[in-house]
């Protein structure tokens, strides 16, 4: 990893649509030297995959999310590494993650509607051993996702010159 | 009625650009490459504490010299940086932008008749405030076989036993050059032998992408007779704040200081507070903004080349300089047919003085996508002209 794999991944971060071409003028290596690097950041998972930010809203899709909180009674030995990995397998779950605080872990959930997100949650979640208690947030609006503000903003008006 | 315009106003020159200007006001979608300002907005935490201090009251002239957590913010920087030297309660003075900063840095050491050396492509304020204060603007011709940077033949060429002072302002507006330490040393060894004043505008100085920029106050001797001009509009993208400073050896900061209380009171308050937090919390989103600079300076100058607009490497600012020689037209000409037919405005090099026509200034601080865009438009342009 040097200076020139952190700006590759910089640039295909903000746009994986980046062809080796045109990453190759921008970082000052040739492109076959950019194949190469990006082949081997793929290889070692660093990139995970090119994926697309939708405005899942503005699309008219009808998906409700949640973020799930969950207080966990820990494994001996396997902390809470073994009951995450059971929960990550559900295609519901976008997101999940380990916190401090009130709750021990954290989830993204995506369902057709409240009713399919509440559904999921009573009777795939709660009711695994080692849950003790959920807390559901139904998440009402998205005004930021990946870094990608959703609001509508005029720009300031500029110049045409200025010295 | 008597004629009421004094002398000095009257021989300084109306804008450059005015009829490009207005042209390009009663054009639509017209993609500008002729704005020498950063595209981005100021980072958010900036303008929060811009507002902040608002909200609290921080509406108040400030002392005349600046806030002082600001002046000692900014001297730890320039130590830290560039290793520069100025005490924060004597040798720096916060202006309202570089722009006030460098006329009472020219209005503190000019008498009439002195002459003042500028490093020609010159920026389009230099001689104007030479010339309010009585001076007589000396060009010294950089020219684009020596990568547009000051050398030191070109500079005693133009030396004279009226000489008194030489402005640099590198990195460059408008050609991107930058000065290396050796091509520093050749000069400075001039500036010491006839006795010359430095005023260094280094308000480029953080957009510089390959290597590191050397301030030449921190050179040999250099420093007792440098006035150091620096601000934070391009670096954090702050061009609407009015934010510079001047830093100078006691005497020179004290001449400076009293013009500014005079004609300026103090910089903007609120824009103070600003800066500060700029300065403390702004250096991740700076590097951000450079290294974003830095890959749209690489796609656009292959661009240029590739296209046969001749261009040199730009190491610094957001300006790329490429020659028109072998299209048929003058800059002026390419400039403004490149205006009304392909609606990409760009900004003649002749603005810059004689010694740069032949050149169009070109800020790459538009997104890329728009700068996409005006490629495509200034391809189809050069296409037509070799038609």
């Amino acid at each position: 990893m040097d200076e020139k794999d952190l700006l590759l991944l910089h640039l295909l971060e903000e746009n994986s649509r980046l062809g080796a071409e045109e990453l190759a003028a921008m970082t000052e290596i040739s492109p076959a030297d950019v194949k190469c690097r990006i082949a081997e950041l793929e290889n070692e998972r660093i990139i995970r995959r090119y994926a697309t930010v939708v405005d899942w809203e503005k699309a008219g899709d009808g998906e409700v999310s949640a973020i799930i909180e969950l207080k966990v009674s820990p494994e001996r030995d396997f902390g809470y590494d073994r009951i995450a990995e059971r929960i990550a397998r559900f295609n519901q779950v976008r997101a999940l993650r380990l916190i401090t605080g009130a709750y021990d872990l954290q989830l993204v959930v995506t369902g057709k509607n409240m009713q399919d997100v509440a559904r999921f949650v009573s009777e795939h979640i709660a009711p695994m051993d080692r849950i003790r208690e959920t807390a559901t947030h139904i998440i009402m609006k998205t005004y930021k996702e990946n870094g990608d503000s959703f609001f509508e903003r005029e720009g300031a008006e500029r110049l045409p010159y200025s010295f | 009625m008597r004629d009421f315009i004094s002398e000095r106003a009257r021989a300084i020159p109306p804008s450059g650009i005015r009829k490009f200007f207005d042209l390009a006001l009663s054009m639509e979608g017209v993609i500008s490459l002729g704005v020498g300002e950063p595209d981005f907005a100021t980072p958010w935490n900036i303008c929060e504490s811009g507002i902040y201090s608002i909200e609290q009251g921080g509406t108040s002239y400030t002392s005349n010299r600046g806030l002082k957590p600001l002046l000692e913010a900014l001297s730890r920087y320039l130590r830290e940086h560039y290793s520069l030297a100025y005490a924060p309660e004597s040798e720096l003075i916060i202006t309202t932008g570089v722009s006030e900063a460098l006329d009472i840095a020219i209005r503190a050491v000019v008498n009439p008749g002195d002459e003042v050396l500028v490093t020609e492509p010159i920026y389009v304020s230099y001689p104007p405030c030479v010339t309010l204060a009585g001076g007589r603007a000396v060009p010294v011709p950089c020219p684009a076989d020596g990568q547009f940077r000051l050398k030191p033949d070109c500079l005693m060429e133009k030396v004279t036993g009226k000489s008194k002072v030489l402005i640099i302002n590198f990195p460059n507006n408008p050609t991107g050059a930058v000065m290396r330490r050796e091509d520093l040393k050749g000069i400075a060894d001039i500036v010491t032998d006839h006795d010359l004043l430095l005023i260094s505008d280094e308000v480029y100085a953080e957009l510089t992408y390959d290597g590191s920029h050397v301030s030449p106050a921190a050179i040999g001797d250099l420093h007792e007779r440098t006035i150091t001009l620096n601000g934070f509009s391009k670096a954090y993208a702050m061009t609407g704040w009015r934010i510079g400073y001047l830093c100078a050896p006691r005497e020179l900061c004290d001449a400076a200081l009293k013009i500014h209380q005079y004609v300026m009171l103090c910089a903007p308050a609120m824009a103070q507070v600003a800066a500060l937090e700029a300065i403390r919390n702004g250096e991740e989103e700076k590097d951000r903004m450079v290294r974003e600079y830095r890959v749209r300076r690489n796609l656009f100058v292959e661009a240029l080349n590739r296209i046969g607009l001749e261009c040199h490497v730009p190491e610094g600012a957001f300006y790329a300089f490429p020659s028109v020689e072998g299209t048929g037209l003058s800059d002026t000409e390419f400039a403004e047919q490149l205006l009304k037919e392909e609606r990409v405005a760009v900004v003649p090099g002749s603005v810059f003085g004689d010694g740069a026509a032949g050149h169009l200034r070109c800020a790459y601080a538009v997104s890329r996508k728009d700068l996409g865009e005006a490629v495509l438009r200034m391809e189809r342009f050069m296409g037509r002209l070799k038609a």
